[in-house]
């Protein structure tokens, strides 16, 4: 995986004095607060409900176990002992002191880490498929141009004051597990006439208008990629809308100038950029890639002993076919029966890290469903492998099903939120798990958010659960039919709200539905594209 | 003169120019483009930097105006303005603060004539940043990825 030089190194130090600096100048009331907020922010510190909360940029979701060793060490440290995993495939902390904020990052530059643009209206971490450079169907691994994109969006001088965030997604396979047309720009790397190019997604996003992003350009050829996003953000940044923030994503001004008008302009400052040669040379991208070289896989078992049912369990549900075929992706779920999703204490992040140096080449990746791969794990290594995780309470088998479900931190901690997400997942989880329906549903993705912003991924969940406010009490709004992958589509509203207890009723009753009518080998997304919302609709409230 | 905003010179804070400081009041884009001896404009945050592009040789001063420090639009029109070739003074002006005077500097601008008068140690030490960068842009630096391979 990536290692940084000494200039990587030298920048991530100069942030960490920047940002240390601005700590002081806010101290000595140099800084207003609203001053201090956007600089704070970028440098990944939220004021949350009850604390400030610490968000760390994991780059395109890949780290290594001495990396992954600080992150528990911090949990231990800093926080209350925790560290929880998002959806960004980054780490957040919800117990912070403001205080120890410059420490904590001086501690996370040892080891190559930061907080760098993990908030604010800037280029976010570059997020990619958790299964780059392992899985069986990509085409190249995806990560060495998501590094590329790194250099470039970090410290942007002209793309620092955006009208908004800003997220992209790297992948390299037909099969999309980064929800790349959910980003504002989502980069495929595809092949055309035997070259490797990008094609390019632009004004995708969840959030309270979700948008599936239109493909305004199917082959950027490698050496122009960082020019054409360069162009791609120029447009957004001047024509952005900045006059209310609920409009100020790109997804707004792509959907109102049209697709057909901003690829116009984007082209037309494209073909201006190109002039400006503001491409890293060629070589940069060579030099790259070999961090990414295939470890040395060595032949091995290619089946495992399925005598232990628990075992061939989890063998079946977590993990995922390698390139290699004596080797395994093996997700680690964080999602226990009743837990909360993405948590994990400091010492599990620890025993994580030591399974990965001695299963998986050292290295790990973070999922945007809240969970943690170990990429390149041996067949024959399996059974130690789950032994173990078993033994630390993270070994439980539901990659993809409903107890794997994506729930935001909600009004738990977030000063945004309207309603409780956690409870409710663990509820749902519990409740599932008893009634032994977890494993008849197969897949099916949950996605829970505790209010519009959407950071649980409501509207791509196969069922989405949005919780409001209703005057004063929490009201949880269902929504049916949406997908991240390949085949994205935005969930519909089945119709007026539940309670928390009706929720989890309409949960069971709209899967009751699909256990009843499926028809073969079909998931509960098939059967609801089949026979549509009428009679779910009929099964909630008639 | 109805469009000549009026302004007395901005006090200029920092400025890393060499020339005389031009002394004109600045007229606003529209006017500046009717206008045949205007010399100096201020563009704020909605105005188009390219409309000046015509006009670029008779301009010795182009304010950018940053009403507020969030609007990062100045900052593509100062990249813009200097990929034209306009080598006259850029001065960043209005909610100029200290943590952005690296990236302006970088975008372009080589005056600063910032609302509130800045703590002239906490400006040395910012416009010192970033011994390194990663981007070409129109400050002429050389980047990190062409420094590995020179």
């Amino acid at each position: 995986m990536y290692q940084y030089d000494q200039y990587d190194q030298q920048m991530v130090d100069a942030r960490v004095e920047e940002f240390r600096d601005q700590a002081r100048r806010r101290l000595d009331g140099k800084l207003t607060e609203d001053q201090f907020k956007p600089l704070r922010l970028m440098n990944g510190l939220y004021l949350q409900l009850h604390a400030y909360m610490l968000r760390v940029a994991i780059p395109y979701g890949t780290l290594n176990s001495r990396q992954m060793i600080a992150l528990g060490d911090i949990a231990d440290k800093y926080d209350r002992g925790y560290g929880h995993f998002t959806t960004r495939q980054n780490l957040q902390y919800n117990w912070i002191k403001l205080e120890d904020a410059a420490d904590i990052l001086a501690d996370l530059a040892k080891v190559e880490m930061h907080a760098i643009q993990t908030s604010g209206n800037c280029i976010r971490n570059i997020s990619s498929d958790h299964f780059a450079g392992a899985a069986a169907d990509e085409l190249v691994d995806p990560r060495p141009y998501a590094e590329l994109l790194r250099q470039w969006s970090s410290f942007h001088p002209e793309f620092t004051y955006l009208p908004r965030k800003f997220k992209i997604a790297v992948i390299a396979a037909e099969k999309d597990r980064a929800a790349m047309r959910l980003h504002d720009i989502g980069i495929q790397i595809v092949e055309k006439d035997g070259e490797i190019g990008a094609r390019f997604y632009v004004g995708g996003g969840m959030g309270r208008t979700p948008m599936i992003a239109p493909m305004i350009r199917d082959f950027v050829p490698l050496d122009q990629l960082i020019t054409y996003s360069e162009a791609c953000l120029r447009v957004y940044n001047r024509y952005g809308r900045r006059d209310n923030k609920y409009k100020a994503r790109i997804k707004i001004l792509v959907h109102e100038l049209g697709a057909e008008e901003y690829t116009r302009q984007v082209e037309q400052e494209f073909a201006h950029m190109l002039e400006q040669g503001v491409e890293p040379p060629r070589e940069e991208l060579e030099r790259i890639k070999p961090f990414f070289a295939d470890p040395a896989f060595e032949d091995g078992a290619k089946n495992v002993d399925r005598s232990d049912p628990d075992f061939a369990l989890w063998v079946d549900r977590n993990t995922h076919r390698h390139k290699h075929d004596s080797y395994v992706s093996a997700v680690i779920s964080l999602k226990p029966v009743g837990g909360i999703p993405g948590d994990a204490t400091g010492t599990q992040i620890r025993i994580m890290a030591k399974l990965a140096e001695q299963y998986s080449f050292d290295e790990l990746r973070i999922m945007h469903t809240q969970n943690v791969v170990l990429p390149h794990v041996k067949i024959a290594d399996l059974h130690a492998l789950w032994t173990a995780l078993d033994a630390a309470d993270l070994g439980a088998p539901n990659m993809d099903s409903i107890e794997d479900m994506i729930a935001c931190p909600g009004l738990d901690y977030c000063a945004l939120a309207n309603a409780r997400s956690i409870p409710l997942a663990q509820r749902i989880s519990e409740k599932f798990d008893a009634s032994g329906k977890t494993a008849k549903l197969g897949e099916l993705k949950l996605k829970i958010s505790g209010c519009i912003n959407a950071c649980g991924h409501h509207h791509a969940g196969h069922i989405g659960i949005l919780g409001v406010d209703r005057k004063g009490v929490e009201n949880y709004q269902l929504s049916l039919g949406g997908s991240e992958a390949e085949d994205t589509a935005l969930a519909k509203i089945t119709g007026p709200g539940f309670t928390e207890d009706g929720v989890i009723d309409a949960v069971e009753k709209v899967t009751d539905l699909y256990l009843d009518v499926r028809e073969d080998g079909e998931r509960f997304l098939d059967t609801y594209r089949r026979i549509g919302m009428a009679p779910f609709k009929e099964a909630l409230y008639d | 003169m109805t469009d000549d905003l009026g302004t007395s010179p901005d006090e200029v804070q920092f400025r890393f120019r060499d020339d005389e400081p031009a002394d004109h009041g600045t007229v606003t884009v529209d006017a500046c483009c009717d206008q045949t001896n205007a010399a100096a404009v201020r563009i704020e945050p909605g105005d188009d930097a390219r409309t000046l592009l015509p006009f670029l040789d008779r301009l010795a001063l182009i304010e950018v105006n940053f009403p507020a420090y969030g609007d990062g639009r100045g900052y593509s029109s100062a990249r813009i303005l200097r990929e034209a070739g306009y080598a006259g003074e850029l001065r960043a002006v209005g909610d100029v603060l200290i943590d952005q005077l690296s990236h302006m500097r970088r975008c372009g601008f080589d005056a600063f004539a910032p609302d509130a008068r800045l703590d002239e140690e906490d400006a040395a030490r910012a416009f010192a940043t970033w011994e390194n960068v990663y981007q070409r842009t129109v400050d002429g630096r050389r980047t990190i990825q062409e420094s590995r391979h020179e």
